[in-house]
Parts: C-alpha cells; sequence; structure tokens
C-alpha cells in the first residue's frame, strides 16, 4: 500500500495509530532483516546503514506508542490483516544486492522515506477526522525530516555505483 | 527349525494353455495338507501372461517341508506343450512316474531319458465324457488314486475354494475327480504319500510375502507405499486391506523413488512404515535410503530378490542383492540388513526389521527372496514372537531441543511433528546436533560417530543367526539355501558326521567377534550361497577374520539348491 | 485447511520464523516468498508445531529451516512424495511443500503429476526463476527456449514446460500465480491454497538476483493481476491458459475435487489377521 486505501478517509485516531505503528514496526523489521542478509553476505558496511535504518524507524515506532497513548480499538490495538501489502516505508526484498553501495542503498532509503511522507501527507489531506489530519501532519514531518537526515547521509559518500563484474563468481553448493 | 528325516512325496503338475495347473496344484496342497500333511507349493511359467505353459511343483511329508527334495515322484502332465522349458526344474529318475494324456503324443525325450515309468490317462476324453468335467479334476482324481490321497479331499478342497455358492461346480469336480480315479485304478502305483502325524498341532497355510506382510502388521507398521513388482507385490496386494483392518493405510505410489519417500515422510510423521520390492526398484530407492540414513528416519525395505542383473528373470530366485543392500549408498551410510532363512521366518524376521528400524532410528533392508515370497509352505502355527517395539520420542521437558543429540546410546529422541517446542528440520544435508545444515569437521565425524556407533552398541540378542549342531565342519549360509542345507546336514549326521550350521539373520551390522566365536576350532568352513560371485563370502572376508580352510560354494540361480547338491558338497569337505 | 485447536494463541509472522538466517542472495526473491508464509500463517492462526513444510533441493528448497515449524529437507525431486506420505499419515498436520522449478518440474515432473491426480491436502508453492541457481545457472524447465547457459549455449531451444497447464490438466485443485514482489498478494494466495482443500498449487515467480538480474529488473514491470477473475470451471480456465504469457497472477481455478485420504476402516488387533492362514 504506497498510497492509503480509500477507507483512510474515515479512520479514527486509533485505527490511524494502528496503521501507523504498523507502517514503522514493519520498515524497522524490513531494514533488520535486509541487515542480516547483508551480515551473512558480508557486506559490513551496508549491514550497518540498515541497522541504522531500523532503530531510526524503531525509534519512531516507540515515540508513535507513547503518542498513541491510550487510544485503542474496542479496548484492544487495532488488528489488521497480516496479509495486506507491504507498508510505504518498508524497501521491497527484490532491490538489493550484496554489492549494492551505500549511495545506492541510502537511495532506497530516500525513496522510501519520502514514500512515507506522501502517504501520510495524503490522510493529512484527505482525513475527515481533525485529529487525525493533524496527526498525520505530525507524521508526514517526520518522515521528512527522515527524509533530509537521508540526503544529508547520501552527501557524505560518493555516488558510487556497483561495479558492473562481479569478481567473485558465484559458487556450488548442493 | 526342520530337516526331513522320514520320506517325502514330490509331484509336479504342468500343463498349458489354461487348463488349470496352478489352480489344480493349490487344490492338492490343500487336500493333501488337509489329511494332516505338512507340504510345499512352488510355480513356474512361461512368459505368457495367459495360457502359458506352467508346472506346479509340490512336496509333502509328515514333517514341515521347507524346501524341495532332489527328485519328483510323480509328474502329471495335462499336456506336453513346451515341456522343455521346464526340463533343469524337474528332475526325475527312474523310480519316477509319470501319468499323461496319450492326447498329448510323444513323450518329450529329456523325459525318456530319466526311465521313468509312463502310464496314460486319457483326460481330456474323460473331462469331456462328464458334464462340467475339467482335465484338471481328472488328473487329480487318477493322481490321487495312485498316491494314495483320498479323492474326497479332492473335492473337500475344492467346496472350499469355490464356496457353497457353486453346488454345480463342486459337484462337476467330484464327477471329474471320480473318473479319473477309476481310470487309473487298474495302473500300478508308484510312490505313495506317507501316513500324516499324528499330533494334531495348529497350522498354517501361507506364502514368504504373506508371512513378511503379517509380521510387519505385527510390528507395528501402518503405512505402506509401494510399486508394483515381481515378486514382491504379493505383501502389498495382501497388506492393503490387513492394514485397512488394522487402522493402517497402502498407497499404491507412481514408482519406487515416490514409495520409498513416501514412507520416509510418514515415518518421519511417527508411523512405523515399509515398503517392499525387488532388486530394480531397491536401485532406484537407494538415493532415498541414504536420505534416511542420514535424518535417522526408520524405514523397512523389503527386497523380494529375483535373478539378476538388470530386469533378469523376475521369477525366478537368487540371492544376489546382498552387495547393494549392504554397499549400495554413496557416502559411509552403515544400516541394517537382515534376511529371514525359510517362510516361516518371513514372519518373525519381518516383526524383528521394524523393532529394530524404530529402535535404532534407521532404515532396516530385509532380504526375502522370490523362494520364501512365493512358495506357499504349510507350518506349524509359529509362537508368538515379542519385540518392545519403541522409537525414542522426545516429550517437551522444558530443555533445548536437539534433534541429533551425541547421546551414550548414539540415539537421539526424535521430536514428532505436533509437539509443541520440539520443531526442527530433517535434513540429508550434513547436519550439527540441532539439525542445523553444517559443513565443519567436528559435526560431520560426530554425526557420522554417532549413526555408526549407534548401530554397534545395539544388542541384537539371539536372533543375529540360528546356530544348530556342532563339530569341526561349520556351514555358513543366509537366507533361503538354508532350507536345502539343514536337509542336506540332516542327512550326514545321520551317518554320523558332526556339522555345525550357521544361518545368518543379521546380515549388516556384520557380527565378526561373534561369528569367530562359532567358527573357532573350525577344521573346515562351507559359505554357502546363490549368487554368481560369492556375495556374502567376500562380505564376510572384508568384515570377519575367517580361519584359513574356508571353501566358498555359490552358484546363480534360476535353479535352487537341491538337498543333493549340498551333500556332494559336504563330502568333499567331510574328505578333505 | 487445519485449524489447529488453538483458540488461545495468536500469532504474529515472527513467530515463523527460526533463528537461522538465510542464506539466499540478497535481492531474491525468496526473501519476500518467506515473509508472505509467516504472514499466511499468522493469518491462519496455525501453531507451528502443527504446520510441516516439506522441501527437496535448491535454493527455495532451503526454506524449512528458516521457519519455526516442522521441517523436512529431502533428496532433488521428492518433496511432493514425502509431503504425501506425512499427510496421509498425520491427516492433523498443515502440510506446505516447497520447491523450485528445476526440483518441481524436471526430476519431480512425475511426482507433480501424480501429486496433482491424487489430490491429497497439501499446498505446494514452487519458487520459479526460470533457472538452476544452486548449481551455478543452467537451464530449467520453464527456461525460455533462447536463453544462453554455458551447458547450453544460445539455448535450449525447447518449448517450456507450463506448470500451469499441467497442473490443471492433471486435475490439481487450486491453482494460482503470484509474484513475490507482490507481498500480499502472494500471502493472501497462501492462505486461500491452504484453505482450498485437495492439492494446492502456487507458483510463485521468484526472480533470481545472481544468475537472471534481468527478472529482477523486469518482471516487476511485466507482471500483472490477472484481468479475469477465477473459475471454477476447468475448460474455461483451460482457455483461460492458453492466452496467459505467464505473468498474470491471480487464482486462476478453484475446482471441488474431493481430497484423498484413505482412512483405515476398522482398528482390529493384527492377530486376527492371522486367521486366513488356519487350516
Amino acid at each position: 500500500m504506497t498510497v492509503p486505501p480509500d477507507s483512510a478517509k474515515a479512520w479514527s485516531v486509533a485505527e490511524f495509530f494502528a496503521q501507523a505503528l504498523a507502517i514503522e514496526i514493519e520498515a524497522s523489521e524490513r531494514y533488520e532483516l535486509l541487515a542480516d542478509q547483508m551480515d551473512v553476505h558480508n557486506n559490513r558496511e551496508i549491514a550497518a546503514i540498515f541497522r541504522k535504518m531500523a532503530a531510526i524507524e524503531a525509534h519512531h515506532r516507540d515515540v508513535i506508542e507513547k503518542r498513541a497513548g491510550k487510544a485503542r480499538v474496542d479496548g484492544k490495538p487495532a488488528k489488521f490483516s497480516w496479509i495486506g501489502p507491504s507498508g510505504p516505508e518498508a524497501i521491497d526484498f527484490e532491490d538489493v544486492h550484496y554489492l549494492m553501495t551505500p549511495h545506492q542503498a541510502l537511495q532506497l532509503a530516500r525513496i522510501n522515506e519520502e514514500r512515507a511522507a506522501r502517504y501520510f501527507e495524503e490522510i493529512a489531506a484527505t482525513a475527515q477526522d481533525p485529529d487525525v489530519r493533524a496527526f498525520a501532519r505530525e507524521m508526514a514531518d517526520d518522515e521528512r525530516r527522515h527524509v533530509v537526515w537521508v540526503n544529508e547521509w547520501i552527501a557524505k559518500f560518493g555516488a558510487e555505483e556497483r561495479p558492473a563484474e562481479d569478481p567473485d563468481p558465484p559458487i556450488y553448493q548442493e | 527349525m526342520t530337516h526331513q528325516s522320514s520320506p517325502t512325496l514330490s509331484v509336479v503338475l504342468t500343463g498349458s494353455g489354461g487348463a488349470g495347473v496352478m489352480t489344480a496344484g493349490q487344490t492338492l496342497l490343500d487336500a493333501a495338507t488337509g489329511c494332516g500333511l505338512y507340504g510345499l507349493m512352488t510355480r513356474s511359467s512361461g512368459p505368457q501372461i495367459r495360457g502359458g505353459e506352467a508346472a506346479a511343483m509340490l512336496r509333502f511329508g509328515a514333517q514341515p517341508v521347507l524346501c524341495h527334495g532332489d527328485r519328483f515322484d510323480v509328474l502329471v502332465a495335462f499336456d506336453f506343450e513346451n515341456l522343455q522349458r521346464f526340463a533343469a526344474e524337474i528332475p526325475m529318475d527312474a523310480t519316477g512316474l509319470i501319468i499323461a494324456d496319450p492326447a498329448a503324443g510323444e513323450t518329450p525325450e529329456f523325459l525318456r531319458k530319466t526311465g521313468a515309468r509312463v502310464v496314460h490317462v486319457p483326460m481330456a476324453k474323460l473331462a469331456k465324457a462328464v458334464p462340467g468335467g475339467r482335465v484338471s479334476m481328472v488328473a487329480l482324481g487318477a493322481l490321487a488314486r495312485l498316491i494314495g490321497l483320498p479323492e474326497d479331499s479332492i473335492v473337500g478342497a475344492v467346496a472350499k475354494s469355490v464356496g457353497k455358492k457353486k453346488p454345480e461346480a463342486i459337484a462337476a469336480s467330484e464327477r471329474g475327480v471320480l473318473a479319473g480315479a477309476a481310470a487309473a485304478a487298474d495302473i500300478e502305483p508308484g510312490a505313495r504319500l506317507v501316513t500324516p502325524p499324528a499330533a494334531d498341532k495348529p497350522r498354517w497355510s501361507l506364502t514368504g510375502n504373506e508371512a513378511a506382510g503379517l509380521g510387519a502388521i505385527k510390528g507395528g507398521v501402518r503405512f505402506v507405499a509401494g510399486y508394483p513388482i515381481t515378486p514382491a507385490t504379493e505383501i502389498l496386494e495382501w497388506m492393503a486391506p490387513a492394514l485397512q483392518k488394522t487402522g493402517g493405510v497402502l498407497v499404491q505410489a507412481e514408482d519406487e523413488l515416490a514409495s520409498i519417500n513416501m514412507i520416509i515422510g510418514a515415518s518421519f510423521g511417527g508411523v512405523p512404515s515399509l515398503t517392499a520390492t525387488a532388486g530394480p526398484g531397491l536401485s532406484l530407492m537407494i538415493e532415498s535410503i541414504g536420505l534416511a540414513v542420514a535424518s535417522e528416519t526408520p524405514v523397512v525395505v523389503v527386497d523380494v530378490m529375483r535373478s539378476g542383473p538388470s530386469t533378469g528373470i523376475a521369477t525366478k530366485s537368487e540371492q544376489s542383492d546382498l552387495n547393494i543392500a549392504v554397499y549400495g549408498l554413496h557416502g559411509d551410510a552403515p544400516h541394517v540388513v537382515v534376511a529371514p532363512l525359510d517362510v516361516g521366518d518371513c514372519l518373525m524376521t519381518a516383526q524383528w526389521a521394524v523393532h529394530l528400524a524404530e529402535s535404532l532410528q534407521t532404515p532396516v533392508t530385509m532380504l526375502s527372496d522370490q523362494a520364501l515370497g512365493q512358495t506357499r509352505a504349510v507350518i506349524d502355527k509359529p509362537a508368538e514372537a515379542s519385540f518392545p517395539t519403541r522409537r525414542a520420542v522426545w516429550t517437551n521437558d522444558g530443555e533445548a531441543y536437539a534433534r541429533y543429540a551425541l547421546t551414550p546410546s548414539g540415539v537421539s529422541p526424535m521430536a514428532l511433528p505436533g509437539v509443541e517446542g520440539g520443531q526442527y528440520t530433517a535434513d540429508g544435508l550434513t547436519h550439527n546436533v540441532k539439525g542445523t545444515p553444517s559443513s565443519q569437521a567436528k559435526d560431520h565425524i560426530d554425526q557420522l560417530d554417532k549413526r555408526r556407533h549407534k548401530l554397534e552398541a545395539f544388542d541384537y540378542g539371539a536372533h543375529w543367526a540360528e546356530i544348530d549342531g556342532d563339530g569341526d565342519i561349520v556351514v555358513v549360509t543366509w537366507g533361503s539355501a538354508s532350507a536345502p542345507i539343514r536337509e542336506a546336514l540332516a542327512a550326514a549326521r545321520a551317518q554320523g558326521h558332526r556339522i555345525k550350521l550357521v544361518a545368518l539373520r543379521l546380515i549388516a551390522p556384520a557380527q565378526p567377534d561373534r561369528l569367530a566365536a562359532e567358527l573357532a576350532g573350525a577344521r573346515r568352513v562351507l559359505i554357502i550361497e546363490q549368487n554368481h560371485s560369492g556375495q556374502l563370502w567376500r562380505y564376510l572376508r572384508a568384515h570377519c577374520d575367517l580361519p584359513a580352510h574356508v571353501t566358498p560354494i555359490h552358484r546363480s540361480g534360476p535353479l535352487p539348491f537341491r538337498p543333493g547338491e549340498i551333500s556332494a558338497h559336504l563330502q568333499k569337505g567331510l574328505e578333505s | 485447511m487445519n485449524m489447529s485447536a488453538t483458540i488461545e494463541r495468536s500469532f504474529k509472522p515472527a513467530d515463523y520464523k527460526s533463528s537461522v538466517k538465510p542464506v539466499w542472495c540478497p535481492g531474491c526473491g525468496d526473501h519476500s516468498v518467506l515473509l508472505s508464509f509467516q504472514r499466511a500463517m499468522a493469518e491462519l492462526a496455525l501453531a507451528p508445531e502443527n504446520v510441516a513444510v516439506v522441501s527437496g533441493i535448491g535454493c527455495s528448497s532451503r526454506i524449512p529451516a528458516y521457519t519455526n515449524c516442522y521441517g523436512f529437507h529431502g533428496v532433488h525431486g521428492r518433496s511432493l512424495t514425502v509431503a504425501a506420505g506425512l499427510k496421509v499419515a498425520r491427516p492433523d498436520l498443515t502440510v506446505v511443500v516447497a520447491s523450485g522449478d528445476g526440483d518441481g518440474f524436471s526430476i519431480g515432473g512425475n511426482h507433480f503429476l501424480h501429486a496433482c491426480r491424487r489430490n491429497i491436502d497439501l499446498t505446494y508453492i514452487v519458487m520459479d526463476n526460470r533457472i538452476y541457481g544452486m548449481t551455478k545457472g543452467q537451464p530449467s524447465p520453464t527456461t525460455e527456449p533462447d536463453w544462453d547457459t554455458a551447458i547450453a549455449p544460445g539455448g535450449t531451444g525447447l518449448s517450456p514446460f507450463h506448470p500451469l497447464v499441467v497442473a490443471l490438466a492433471s486435475g490439481a485443485n487450486f491453482i494460482a500465480r503470484s509474484f513475490s514482489g507482490d507481498l500480499g498478494g502472494t500471502a493472501r494466495m497462501i492462505v486461500e491454497a491452504i484453505r482450498h482443500p485437495g492439492f494446492s498449487f502456487l507458483q510463485i515467480l521468484s526472480p533470481c538476483v545472481t544468475f537472471r538480474p534481468d527478472q529482477q529488473k523486469g518482471w516487476k514491470d511485466i507482471v500483472r493481476n490477472a484481468v479475469v477473475p477465477e473459475t471454477d470451471d476447468p475448460g474455461r480456465a483451460a482457455r483461460r491458459l492458453m492466452t496467459d504469457d505467464g505473468f498474470n497472477t491471480g487464482v486462476l481455478y478453484r475446482g471441488k475435487r474431493p481430497p484423498y485420504q484413505p482412512a483405515p476402516l476398522a482398528s482390529m488387533d493384527p492377530s486376527q489377521l492371522e486367521t486366513e492362514f488356519d487350516i
């Protein structure tokens, strides 16, 4: 769901926070899994970048949880279907490569943060509940701030693409 | 275990074109054993599916009969079509009697040469003369009269098999039998049946394949997957309804590769499982038997050996799959191989095989053969065998679970799917104690040691071999070769010779210490088996210290060992 | 589909992942398939110990050890048969079979036919990357005829195997295709495949970043949801497949054959079998 569903217009505050939380949890978990993959493939630099992104998302998740405060749906945390599409902030597994450069990894991260920002901006513009609009505005601003951080980070690395030739041929395993 | 110290009578029925030789043989067996005799029956046929030439070979005695003798006393030929095919299998001599239909034409030369007496009964003509008459019934009637079998025992046997639904069939059979008996009234008889024993012990009539199926179910097998192959198909066909009745299931798989993997899957789920095949099928299963070894999944694979190599002679017996059973797996993959000794022993050995597989979490290959599997024998009802079949199963005790933990016995408890906390992935990949794939030297060696140790440390008990007699001549053998050897030994012992027999039931792992104990002090050791290359002999040489004077005696199928043939070998051994 | 007695327990996708880190290349579609599987399990609320994942050999077949379910990693091409034996012997378990295009359609081809025909209640997931990845890049039955490889220079020249066609012709009871990059769609189809009784077949296009980087770039653009809805009419499904280019995702066919689950008729003591031998 790179764009909010139509039903988002009618969300309550509790539903909004449930979705926001799900988005941050997923983003964080996804970065952790990608960091694990990079660790297994001995690309420590990218692993470190993804772990840092995971930490940023996890922190964001904690912040949202606090902000959500007591807002609950029917006395329980809002349930969502496990089988929905990925949130706007989670990198697709198919977009990475074990030789990807920091530049490429951070580009991906920025794309995701921008997507998340647009997601929340859409809700801020169209939600019926004024509180939801306000909270969505805050989330969008958070994500925009993330975009700025990532851009600053990108600036520190050269615009390096991965080499066309992989000097390590693939290995037979079985 | 048995030997023939009292006379026996051997009869062969031959005919073709749907004359009913096979059914007649069964009827004759049922009739004679219904009178209290013991007996066995084997069959041979041409390659045609129907209408081919067929021979039913039977032998009767006052004690359990577990192999054929050296010659046939009576041959009843419904006709002589292609009888030459069976020449080597139906030895006769001048003491024999041939009952033939004169309409069948001239007696074949190979039979004339035996010197047996030929008598004529016009079976076809007599059969046509009575309503519903069949050649086979006329023939059995004549035979019955000549060998001293009451005619009504034949009719009784027909009635039992045909059932009450067909009184006309029974009546027609009776007419045929009586016509044949009448026609034989003026013929001078030859050899006659012995008097049945007085004792009335409970007895069974069954084939080795049926016995194996029963033994497996008694051992706890409740899942079978199999693919039809001669001569193992009857195991599957007998077990299918038997499993339905006892809470199990049989699935016919699309091939042997599916069969072995299905039973691995079922066993992984906790259900003792079995498949049955022959040499070509065993070859197909080899890779996955190795998977069972590596993943420590118990299964039983019954190989009803037939004459090889490759497609070979599907309907004939041979003991030539020992090599592939023991050595066939790639890598170092020790596992258990057992072999039953006679038709009745198929039951206990199959039950034992299940017990070994489950206790050791390993595949067990049971090497039966066509001579056992497709021979129908009358035996004393076997004693109940009891093996505490137990698979070590993990229960959640709060400790972290390691499926392939290194234990003192080498056997590590198996978590069954459905048990919370026991989740693991069974693997053919080399793995560590948790089952996680590992290429580490320590893990590989640890697991190899574990799997070897669990087999070597196990107490196989007395069933590893049947030992009888004593003496400084020792005969070592296995499988269906045992029965003719026993008969030859009985004759030798009756002449005062002292010979020990070691009939191995546990082929792998080898038992060098126990075998050495049995061979200690032997002046001469004969290793006798039915294969071209001496597979058991070479296997024992590889694993055991054999004494200097070992005489390997081995020849291929398709012909069975006969007691006289063994006696000739023994004679040479005794003389030297 | 089997619902275990776990009404009291609720599950998150993370509950279905083991601690073993996948060795799949970063960029491999199988990472997404694993996550979709976890999500599907959580949605179905199946206790991990009541699920068995059975696989063969290949990159895709590594998946059982990455799950927290019971797993069986067997030999090449035989996963369907191990799963069949397991499910028939243990009908209480949910059995999921995982394979790749080589393991499943080449050496496993015969078992594929018979598994569809036999219609045991299994769910068969084939991660199709149109290549043999584990052995360094040979063509598989689904590889395009002109795909150049060392073992088949210039391409095999052979028409590719059409797994959905074969599944339909052989009697599979549920046939679907998804794309690994579509996590939600794949998870949804896994749920429905498991829920549907009988043999459910799901082909998941899962790109191989190492040997088919063209897939990684190209498939996302070409894969599309099927325009027409699913059907329970094999004839209609067959006609649909005649115009399928291999990139339509969705549920193709949902049949009504009753699943094969032989059951014993009785459970008498084995000693009662002996009476047939009495003389």
